[in-house]
Order: C-alpha cells, then structure tokens, then sequence
C-alpha cells in the first residue's frame, strides 16, 4: 500500500507532502502517547494519532517517520504544517475517528507493528 | 582511550516545552553527519528524546551530553534534582508521575526509562532524592 492508497480509503486530506504520497507504507501505530510511538515504530511505520502539537513531529523526525495521519479531522497549525513539510513527512487528515481509521486501514491490508505474544516470560 | 570525536553539552530547562527535543534534533544531525549507522542512530535517538524530555518533565533542569569516540556514542544525563525516591519504580513500564501539561502533550505513558533501556547498550542510573538524578548510556559502533 502506498500513502495515496491510505488518502483514498480515509477519504483524506493531504496537508503537505502531495508529491511524498507515493511512498509505500508498511505497517501502521496509532497512538497519543509519544512513548508509546517511541517503543514500537521504525521508519517505515504510519502513526495515526489524535494530537497535533510540535511534540508529534519530533517524535516522528526522531523516527524517520514518512506519514502521519491526523484523526477526526484534526489540522493542525500552518507552522507545524511547515516544520512537517521540511522534513519531509506526508500529512493527512480523515474524518475518520482512530478507531475507524485503523479498522479502515486493516481492512486494506495494512498491519500492525509486529509484536511478540507472551509465549515464554524471557523478555524481562 | 581513544580519541573524542566530538562533545557537546545541552542545557535543558524544567518545564521548558517549546524546546524540548531540540537538543535530541541536534544530536541526530550531528550523529548523522558522523556517518553513524542509521540502525545504531534510531537507538540513540529515541533515548536522547525521552531523556531529554524527562529533563524538562520531571527534573528541576540539567545537562545532556553527547560524547563520541570511534567506539561508541556516549549520552549523559544530569540534573540538579529532585532526585527518584525509588527506581525500582521508576523503571517499571507504565509508572508515571507525570504532570496534567505532561499529559495533555503525549508523555507520561511511564515507557521512558524502560525505552532508554532497550535501546541502549548500556545503562547506568543514578539518584539521589534532595540530590539529581545521572543517567549514563552507551551505544556500540565499533
Ligand atoms: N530526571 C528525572 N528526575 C526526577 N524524576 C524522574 C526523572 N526521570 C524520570 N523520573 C521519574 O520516573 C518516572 C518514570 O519515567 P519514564 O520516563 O519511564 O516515564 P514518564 O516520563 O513518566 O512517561 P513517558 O516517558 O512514557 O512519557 C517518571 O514519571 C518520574 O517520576
Ligand atoms: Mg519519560
């Protein structure tokens, strides 16, 4: 799947990057919490989230992050467009609420970062 | 021994939200400029990030240094305090003493500490309650 695939199943605005939207994406996170993104993305990864302030953004340019989708129709500042846009990130925006988005988007195919299911407790 | 291939100190203020993450932005484009590996500069990335951002969440200001040698890239964490009364704690996934603005920004998920640990070759913390808290990381690259 790439971005402009993800644009029309979201019905989604581009918000910056309209000629990045050929990217091919690979797995999806959705989260609000930083940490969270921190601990199970990698570069090839789409975070879907609800927050829209510059921590985001580092968050993603800590990452390499290529996409980040905004739910319920969140825009966020036109400076934060502009930070995205230098590093090279697609924005989008869906009506979609995170749920529906991520429903949406594993319905298309796309999957979630793989996990390790507790099988044997050796990870701590 | 070997030779310091570059050395930087960021100061990094409590509770100053608008800059938090520019030391990290900083030292990922040094680091990349190096020619560090890109695996190996996601690691100290992300543990630069949530180091940097639990300065300004949680300490009362401090000091974050870069050092690197041929062998490794060294991350040092220090502040003036509070200090962590129990770090057992403190390193469990999912504690958090976060504040509200903390909260409402997208951090005190409590995954920090346990994030610079995974993601770090080594890792050293140090507190002392009245006293700061020193976190020392090491990253491979040779
Ligand atoms: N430099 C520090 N000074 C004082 N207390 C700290 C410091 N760093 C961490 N702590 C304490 O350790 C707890 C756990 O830190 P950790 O980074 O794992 O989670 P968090 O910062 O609360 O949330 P997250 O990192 O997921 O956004 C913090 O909530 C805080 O109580
Ligand atoms: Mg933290």
């Amino acid at each position: 799947m790439t971005i402009a695939d993800m644009v029309r199943v979201l019905h989604a605005r581009v918000l910056c990057g309209q000629e990045r939207i050929d990217t091919p994406v690979y797995t999806a996170c959705c989260s609000d919490l930083m940490s969270d993104v921190l601990a199970f993305v990698n570069e090839k990864t789409v975070l879907i989230t609800g927050l829209t302030n510059p921590h985001v953004l580092r968050t993603a340019d800590m990452l390499d992050l290529k996409c980040l989708v905004f739910a319920r129709g969140k825009v966020p500042g036109e400076e934060i467009l502009e930070q995205a846009d230098e590093q090279g990130l697609v924005v989008i925006s869906t009506k979609a609420t995170a749920f529906t988005a991520c429903g949406l988007l594993y319905e298309a195919g796309l999957r979630g970062v793989p996990i390790e299911w507790p099988e044997s407790e050796d990870s701590q | 021994m070997s030779a310091t291939l570059l050395h930087a100190e960021y100061p990094v203020e409590s509770e100053d939200y608008t800059r938090a993450g520019e030391a990290s932005a900083d030292i990922k484009r040094k680091l990349k400029q190096l020619g560090v590996p890109a695996s190996v500069l996601r690691r100290v990335s992300v543990a630069s990030y949530e180091v940097e951002l639990n300065l300004v969440i949680h300490s009362d200001g401090g000091v974050l240094t870069l050092e690197v040698t041929p062998e490794a890239v060294r991350l040092i964490s220090a502040d003036r305090g509070p200090g962590i009364p129990d770090l057992d704690l403190a390193m469990r996934e999912g504690w958090s003493t976060a504040s509200e603005t903390a909260r409402s920004l997208g951090f005190g998920a409590g995954m920090g500490l346990p994030n610079m640990k995974r993601n770090a070759d080594d890792f050293s913390i140090t507190s002392e309650v009245g006293k700061g808290t020193t976190i020392d990381m090491g990253f491979r690259l040779a």
